[in-house]
C-alpha cells in the first residue's frame, strides 16, 4: 500500500517548478473552454500578453490593477500570519472609500495634499475598525473570525447601497443612484496613467517587509501564529497583538478605499472593490505569507485581470471566460501543493527503514 | 389576508436557502466549511435552466442541477480531503469558479423563459387535506412540489443526521476525526460523500430559482444568496429544523424589503437586507460568550485532517 507522508520543506526551485507546471496544466485545461467560446487559445493568450504590456498606456492599466491587490494582500497577510482569517478585506475597503468619500463630504475646501493625508488618516482608520471589532472578539470571546468578518461584508455593502440609493445620493445626477464624484482637490495626482498610489504602494511594501522579517510585534505576530501557549509562555500580550494586527491589516484593506476612490474610480459606489478583496486572500495564501512573494503573486494577478478586460474587447470574449480561467488556474495551484508538501512511500521502503 | 399572502411569499423566498442551507449544514458536519454555496447554486441553477429549457422535462432538468452541484464540490473535495488544500482558499476559488461558469453558460439564455411544461409541473398545488387547514393550509400547503420536497428532505436529513449509523459517524468524523479514524471509520469516504450531497443540494437550491421562483432567466440569477446560506448555518446552529425557520425569516426579509418600499418608515428598507448578516453575527457573538457545551459548531470545522499527522 502506498502511504502519504509530510517532507522537509522544499526548495524554492522546487517550488517555482512545480508552480509554473501547475499554471501551463491549467491553460491547458482552459483551452478546451477557449476553444468551446470559438476563440484559438494560444491567440487569446499571446493577446492577454498583449494586452499587459503592448504599450505604456496598458501597462499602467496592468500597474493600475496591481496596486490595489498587493496593498489588500498584504494587509490580509498580516492577519493570517496570525492565523487570524481575516475573509473581510472586501468590508474593510468598503470602509475605507465611505471613510474617504465622508472626509470630502465635511470639509470639501481643504487643499489637496491636507486632503490627501487627511483621507489616508480616515480610510485607514474606517478599516482597522471594521476588523477590530472582530478582532476583539475573538480575542475575549474566541469568537469565530473567518464567519464575522464575512458577514462584516456584507454589512458594509449594504451600507455602501444604502448611501449611494438614498442618503448620499446624487441630486444632480437626475434621479441616477449615484454619489457625486469628488472634486479636483480630492483625487490623486497622476503622470499618463501611473499615479501617486504607486508610490504609496512601494513605502507600504518595503514599511510591511520591516514590519514583519524586523520589528519586535512582527515577531510576535508570527509566534501567535505558530502556537497561542508558546507566545504566553514567552510573555507575549495576545489581545495586546492580535489588536495591533487587526489594526494594520484593517487599515492597509481601508487605504486601499481611498486610492481606488481618489486615483480610479474617482466616486464611491458598490461596485468599487471588483471582487479584489476575495482574490487578495487567495493571492495572500498563495504568497506562503512572505512579502516579496505577495508582490510577485500581485503582479501575476494583475496580469490575468487587466489581459482579462483586455480579451473582452479585442476578441468578444466574455469576462467570464477570463474568471473561469482564472479560478482553473487557482484550483491548479492549491492542488499541486500537496505535492510540494507530501510524498508517496509504500509499504515495503517503511518496513526496510525500520 | 394580505400577511398570508406575504408569508407564503416568504416560505417560496426561502426555499432556495433551506436547500443550500441544509446542504452547508452536511457539509460543516464533516469537519468542511465549503464557502462555495454561491458558486454551485449559480452552477445548478445555470445547468438546471439549460437541461429544462432543452428537454422540458422537469426530472432532467432537476437531475442536471443536482449533478452540477455536486461536480462543483467534487472540485473542492478533491481539493481539501485528498490534496489537504486550504478549505477558505478552496471555496473562495469555487465561489469565483461558479459564478464564471453562470455566466458563461447562461449568456445566450438570458431572457428566455421557463418552458410551458416545466411552469405547469412547478406550479402551485393545494394539498388535500393539510391544504384545507386555516391560513396555515395556504402559507405552507399551496405551495410547489419543489417546496413540498425541501420539508421533506428536513426530515430526512434530520434523521439521517440524528437517528443512523451514517449520521453518528458523519458527526463524528466533523467532531473528532482522529478517533473517528481510529474507530475504523472510513473518514474519507464519509467527507466526500457529505460534501457531494452538500454540492447536490446547494445545486437544487439554485435551479429553485432558475425554473420555479423567476420564470425569465436573468443575468446573476443567485445574486448573493448563496453568502446568505453560509450565514444561515449559524443562524441554524446547525439543525436541519431551524434551518427551516431561520430560512424564513430570511426570505421573509428578503421579500420584506421589497414590499415595504410603499411606506415611509422610520428605519431605512435597507436595514431589511442587512439584517440577516446582522442577526447572525450577533448569534455568532452570543454563542460564543456562552461558551457552553452546547456551542454547536464542529470542533474541527475548517481544519482538515491529515492521517498520518497522528
Amino acid at each position: 500500500m502506498l502511504h502519504i507522508v509530510k517532507k522537509d520543506l522544499p526548495k524554492t526551485r522546487e517550488k517555482i517548478v512545480v508552480r509554473l507546471s501547475a499554471v501551463l496544466a491549467a491553460l491547458a485545461l482552459a483551452s478546451i473552454l477557449v476553444l468551446v467560446a470559438g476563440a484559438n487559445p494560444f491567440e487569446l493568450y499571446l493577446g492577454i500578453i498583449q494586452g499587459c504590456f503592448g504599450s505604456v498606456y496598458r501597462f499602467a492599466a496592468t500597474i493600475e490593477k496591481m496596486v490595489p491587490l498587493l496593498v489588500l494582500s498584504l494587509g490580509v497577510m498580516v492577519a493570517f500570519k496570525m492565523r487570524f482569517w481575516n475573509i473581510g478585506a472586501e468590508g474593510q475597503f468598503l470602509m475605507g472609500a465611505v471613510g474617504t468619500t465622508l472626509v470630502v463630504r465635511l470639509l470639501p475646501d481643504l487643499p489637496l495634499p491636507i486632503m490627501l493625508m487627511l483621507m489616508s488618516v480616515v480610510s485607514f482608520l474606517f478599516g482597522a475598525v471594521w476588523l477590530m471589532v472582530p478582532a476583539f472578539l475573538k480575542a475575549r470571546f474566541g469568537t469565530n473570525e473567518t464567519l464575522f468578518t464575512l458577514m462584516l461584508n456584507y454589512i458594509a455593502l449594504t451600507l455602501v447601497t444604502a448611501l449611494q440609493y438614498d442618503f448620499w445620493k446624487d441630486p444632480a445626477a437626475s434621479g441616477m443612484p449615484k454619489i457625486a464624484n469628488l472634486p479636483p482637490n480630492a483625487l490623486l495626482p497622476g503622470v499618463s496613467g501611473f499615479n501617486l498610489s504607486i508610490l504609496m504602494a512601494v513605502i507600504i511594501v518595503l514599511a510591511m517587509y520591516y514590519f514583519m522579517n524586523r520589528s519586535k510585534i512582527g515577531f510576535e505576530i508570527s509566534v501567535l501564529g505558530e502556537s497561542e501557549n508558546t507566545a504566553r509562555y514567552i510573555g507575549i500580550n495576545v489581545t495586546k497583538t492580535i489588536m495591533i494586527a487587526a489594526l494594520v491589516s484593517g487599515g492597509l484593506c481601508g487605504v486601499v478605499g481611498m486610492m481606488q476612490t481618489t486615483g480610479v474610480s474617482g466616486a464611491l459606489s458598490t461596485q468599487i472593490t471588483g471582487g479584489l478583496g476575495f482574490t487578495a486572500i487567495i493571492v495572500a495564501w498563495l504568497s506562503g505569507l512572505k512579502v516579496p512573494f505577495v508582490v510577485v503573486n500581485s503582479f501575476a494577478f494583475a496580469v490575468l485581470l487587466q489581459g482579462a478586460s483586455y480579451i473582452q474587447t479585442a476578441f468578444q470574449i466574455p469576462g467570464s471566460v477570463a474568471e473561469m480561467i482564472q479560478a482553473i488556474i487557482l484550483f491548479f495551484i492549491l492542488g499541486s501543493e500537496f505535492i510540494l508538501q507530501y510524498r508517496f512511500v509504500s509499504d515495503k521502503n517503511k518496513r526496510e527503514v525500520a | 389576508m394580505e400577511f398570508v399572502f406575504f408569508l407564503t411569499a416568504a416560505v417560496k423566498a426561502g426555499t432556495c436557502l433551506l436547500y443550500a442551507t441544509l446542504g452547508e449544514i452536511i457539509s460543516e458536519k464533516v469537519g468542511h466549511l465549503n464557502l462555495g454555496v454561491e458558486g454551485m447554486m449559480q452552477m445548478g441553477a445555470v445547468v438546471g435552466f439549460i437541461a429544462g429549457f432543452t428537454f422540458g422535462n422537469p426530472y432532467i432538468a432537476v437531475l442536471c442541477a443536482a449533478i452540477a452541484g455536486a461536480c462543483g464540490a467534487l472540485i473542492y473535495g478533491f481539493l481539501t480531503i485528498s490534496l489537504k488544500a486550504n478549505q477558505v482558499v478552496t471555496g473562495l476559488t469555487l465561489s469565483i469558479f461558479g459564478v464564471g461558469f453562470a455566466a458563461f453558460f447562461g449568456k445566450n439564455f438570458v431572457g428566455k423563459k421557463v418552458p410551458e411544461a416545466i411552469t405547469t409541473f412547478f406550479a402551485p398545488i393545494k394539498l388535500p387535506i393539510f391544504g384545507d387547514i386555516p391560513y396555515v393550509g395556504q402559507i405552507f400547503f399551496n405551495q410547489s412540489v419543489y417546496v413540498y420536497f425541501s420539508y421533506l428532505l428536513v426530515i430526512a436529513i434530520y434523521v439521517y443526521l440524528y437517528k443512523t449509523k451514517w449520521g453518528l459517524n458523519t458527526r463524528m468524523v466533523g467532531e473528532n476525526p482522529v478517533a473517528a479514524d481510529a474507530s475504523g471509520i472510513p473518514v474519507d469516504k464519509y467527507k466526500y460523500f457529505n460534501i457531494a450531497l452538500c454540492g447536490a443540494l446547494c445545486g437544487l437550491g439554485g435551479a429553485f430559482l432558475s425554473l420555479v421562483y423567476i420564470s425569465i432567466y436573468p443575468v446573476n440569477v443567485v445574486s448573493g444568496r448563496g453568502w446568505i446560506a453560509v450565514a444561515l448555518v449559524i443562524f441554524a446552529m446547525w439543525n436541519p429544523g431551524k434551518a427551516l425557520l431561520g430560512a424564513y425569516f430570511f426570505g421573509a426579509l428578503d421579500i420584506a424589503s421589497f414590499w415595504l418600499q410603499q411606506y415611509t418608515l422610520p428605519v431605512s428598507i435597507y436595514f431589511f437586507t442587512a439584517l440577516p448578516y446582522l442577526a447572525t453575527v450577533f448569534v455568532l457573538i452570543f454563542t460564543s460568550m456562552r461558551k457552553s457545551s452546547n456551542k454547536k459548531e464542529p470542533a474541527w470545522l475548517g481544519k482538515n485532517y491529515f492521517k498520518e499527522d497522528r
